[in-house]
């Protein structure tokens, strides 16, 4: 897996049609597959009758890049289909931006005061910061919903769950 | 031996309905159920966080109440990934798949109601399986080698990866992206890591809980934030909401059927989960129905079908765990261990032995369920207020509770680095129009998938026939190629379909051809 590779803004802000987005998404899985089969010849492959670790990330990396490659051939020549969404019934297109960076920020701001600060700063990080990323939301209700979300860390997580992370903690 | 057995059970009821035991019951239904709903909390923490209290107890009632815990969390589970899309425990992931988009349109209620009568009827099938044909099951699971399970596994992944909406081609390869995801961490032959990035957390491998809280919960988010207002914009939900039509009915009690079988079936083989029934019995569905295309859009019975496969699974997955020692997944796992701390060794003679214990946890299974239907039918609407809670709020929050339920899995923040990247990469796929369900099932087969298939292998010297000439493998590599031939041809017909389409300049105001919407994008 290579995730850092992925950037959603870098080739999706162009409106995809079903052929482009079929040719990006195959040629990306091929990378993926011939990076697995890269680090699985260094973990030795060995053979049929005593596999080595590396042959099974050998065997699914080339099957990956191989249907990896089928999906970005089948994708050529054909008309871009209008069905409205594939697999949760999302709205195509880009998501939105400055919804998906508060909600990343989130997660990062949590991590580091998970780490750093303990259970409650952490609680309200992560929840001030994600809703933010909501165009709706004023300051007032995200402050409100973020205490609202630390009482509840503190009674049900803390308190009645005996979650083990301490409330507050100075440095790691 | 029938009478027998119903005298025992007579016998079980009894001890279930002991006053102390009934009460730790549905103590143990209730917290399963609340800890279950929320997102990141699934049996296996709601077990887990519990398991201590049961030191101090006698063992029938410790053991009714994790029984209690583990049925209503799993319920719970179900509540999250219908309402939420928040699958905590993985085989719910499939019910998000139609479950979710239910919700969408105002039927969530009905979606739950469903789900309630599916679980019901498909637990009491499971508990009669287990009562008269554990022994046969037994005998038939004892003829399974690493040959047997690989084969299996894989008609598995091929009738899963083909259920998701669009290309089949897109769903093996995001099964096998889920495969590789299995392979990070310590291989279990040599000792050598793979994919861990010289990261010591990764040596165990990616966590469940993490890469599904990730693929649907964080996902999800990222795609939706700011285009939603709430997730059910229905204005009030009643109890009789809850009631499915007739005509539902119709659809759904069929599939509740259909994944009963499927769920009693894969109970009695060893090393399949939940999960994998769970997308076995939504392929099935989709297969059987009239408008494959229309699955992921709101179908009942994909629904019905996935969740009593589930719920029948896990009641005859005590078999196996309780009179050969050897648990199905990590919940059972956990129950096993419950079991051992009171000093019970679970093997051929538990039942001899410990009759209070085995009749008991039997009959307490059925009291656990009908305690789960009674308490829910108050507690819907609580669930089913959660819709009605803005976006802008309900998301935020839920970041609070995935972040912290996935947390507390291991008590490590680790974790949560694993949510954010398969997040990022969920949301990633979806755009492109990958179903992001499949990676999951690859996942949670992956490691068993290759430990029989070298296995295998290693018995045969090399020898990968062994496949083919074995009699129980040969049928279901048979069965595999049936399955790629089915989805090669109905891909030759939409192609050829289409192409004749093209060829006319102007079809005129005709529907496009059924099959060229079945298949998708492909």
């Amino acid at each position: 897996m290579h995730p850092h590779g992925e950037d959603p803004a870098s080739h999706a802000l162009r409106p995809a049609s079903k052929f482009k987005k079929d040719y990006y998404g195959g040629a990306l899985l091929v990378v993926v597959g011939l990076a697995a089969v890269y680090a699985g010849v260094g973990y030795r492959v060995g053979e049929l009758a005593h596999m080595g670790p590396g042959f099974f990330p050998v065997a699914l990396g080339g099957l990956l890049a191989l249907t990896g490659l089928l999906i970005a051939l089948s994708a050529r020549g054909e008309e871009p289909a209008s069905e409205e969404a594939v697999s949760h019934g999302h709205p195509g297109g880009m998501p939105d931006m400055r919804g998906c960076i508060c909600i990343i920020l989130g997660i990062l701001a949590f991590l580091l005061f998970g780490e750093y600060g303990g259970l409650l700063p952490a609680t309200f990080a992560i929840v001030f910061i994600s809703a933010l990323g909501d165009r709706d939301n004023s300051l007032t209700e995200v402050t409100l919903l973020s205490l609202a979300m630390c009482f509840i860390a503190v009674v049900v997580f803390w308190w009645a769950l005996k979650l083990q992370l301490p409330l507050f903690q100075w440095g790691g | 031996m029938i009478g027998q057995s119903l005298h025992d059970l007579w016998f079980g009821f009894g001890v279930a309905f002991q006053g102390s035991n009934l009460l730790w019951s549905f103590f143990g239904v209730l917290v399963g159920n609340l800890i279950g709903v929320l997102p990141g909390m699934g049996a296996l923490q709601a077990i887990s966080i519990l398991l201590p209290l049961t030191y101090v107890m006698h063992p029938v009632p410790a053991i009714l109440m994790l029984a209690g815990i583990f049925y209503g969390s799993q319920y719970g589970g179900a509540i999250g990934a219908i309402l939420m899309n928040m699958p905590s425990h993985p085989p719910h992931a499939v019910t998000c798949l139609d479950g979710y988009p239910m919700t969408k349109q105002g039927k969530g209620g009905v979606a739950l109601g469903v789900t309630m009568i599916a679980s019901f009827f498909a637990a009491s099938v499971g508990i009669i399986v287990m009562i008269f044909a554990s022994p046969l099951l037994v005998q038939i699971a004892f003829k399974f080698g690493p040959t047997e399970i690989f084969s299996i596994m894989l008609l598995g992944l091929l009738a899963g990866s083909t259920m998701s909406r669009g290309s089949p081609l897109k769903g093996v390869a995001m099964t096998i992206f889920g495969l590789l995801c299995g392979v990070v961490g310590t291989d279990v032959n040599s000792g050598s890591f793979r994919f861990a990035f010289n990261l010591p957390e990764l040596s165990d491998g990616l966590e469940l809980v993490a890469i599904s809280m990730g693929l649907f919960g964080v996902a999800d988010f990222l795609l939706n934030v700011n285009r939603m207002k709430s997730i059910g914009d229905t204005g009030t939900l009643k109890l009789s909401d809850m009631r499915p039509s007739k005509e539902e009915l119709k659809r759904a009690f069929p599939a509740m059927i259909r994944g009963t079988i499927v769920g009693t079936v894969f109970g009695a083989m060893p090393g399949t989960g939940p999960t994998i029934t769970t997308f076995i019995a939504y392929a099935l569905e989709r297969k059987v129905s009239k408008t494959p295309n229309k699955f992921g859009t709101g179908m009942i019975e994909g629904v019905a079908g996935p969740e009593a496969s589930a719920h029948s699974k896990t009641q005859v997955d005590f078999i196996p765990t309780m009179s050969l020692g050897i648990p199905g997944d990590a919940v059972m796992a956990l129950i096993l261990g419950a079991l051992l701390i009171q000093g019970i060794q679970p093997g051929p003679q538990l039942i001899t032995e410990h009759p209070d214990i085995f009749w008991g946890l039997i009959a307490s299974f059925w009291i656990g369920n009908v305690i789960l239907v009674v308490l829910n039918v108050p507690l819907i609407g609580v669930w089913v207020k959660l819709l009605k809670v803005p976006y802008k709020y309900l998301f935020p929050a839920a970041m609070f509770f995935i972040a912290t339920g996935v947390y507390s899995t291991q008590n490590s923040l680790f974790q949560i680095w694993e949510v954010l990247v398969f997040g990022i990469v969920g949301a990633v796929l979806m755009t492109l129009e990958f179903s992001v369900a499949p990676i999951l099932l690859g996942f949670v087969l992956g490691p068993m998938v290759e430990e029989n298939f070298r296995r295998a292998l290693l018995l045969s010297r090399g020898d990968m026939s062994v496949f083919v000439t074995r009699p129980i493998s040969g049928t279901f590599i048979g069965l595999c190629a049936l399955l790629l031939m089915g989805v090669g041809y109905s891909a030759w017909r939409a192609r050829s379909h289409r192409k004749a389409m093209l060829e006319l300049p102007k079809a005129p105001d005709s529907a496009p051809p059924a099959e060229a919407v079945a298949i998708g994008g492909k």
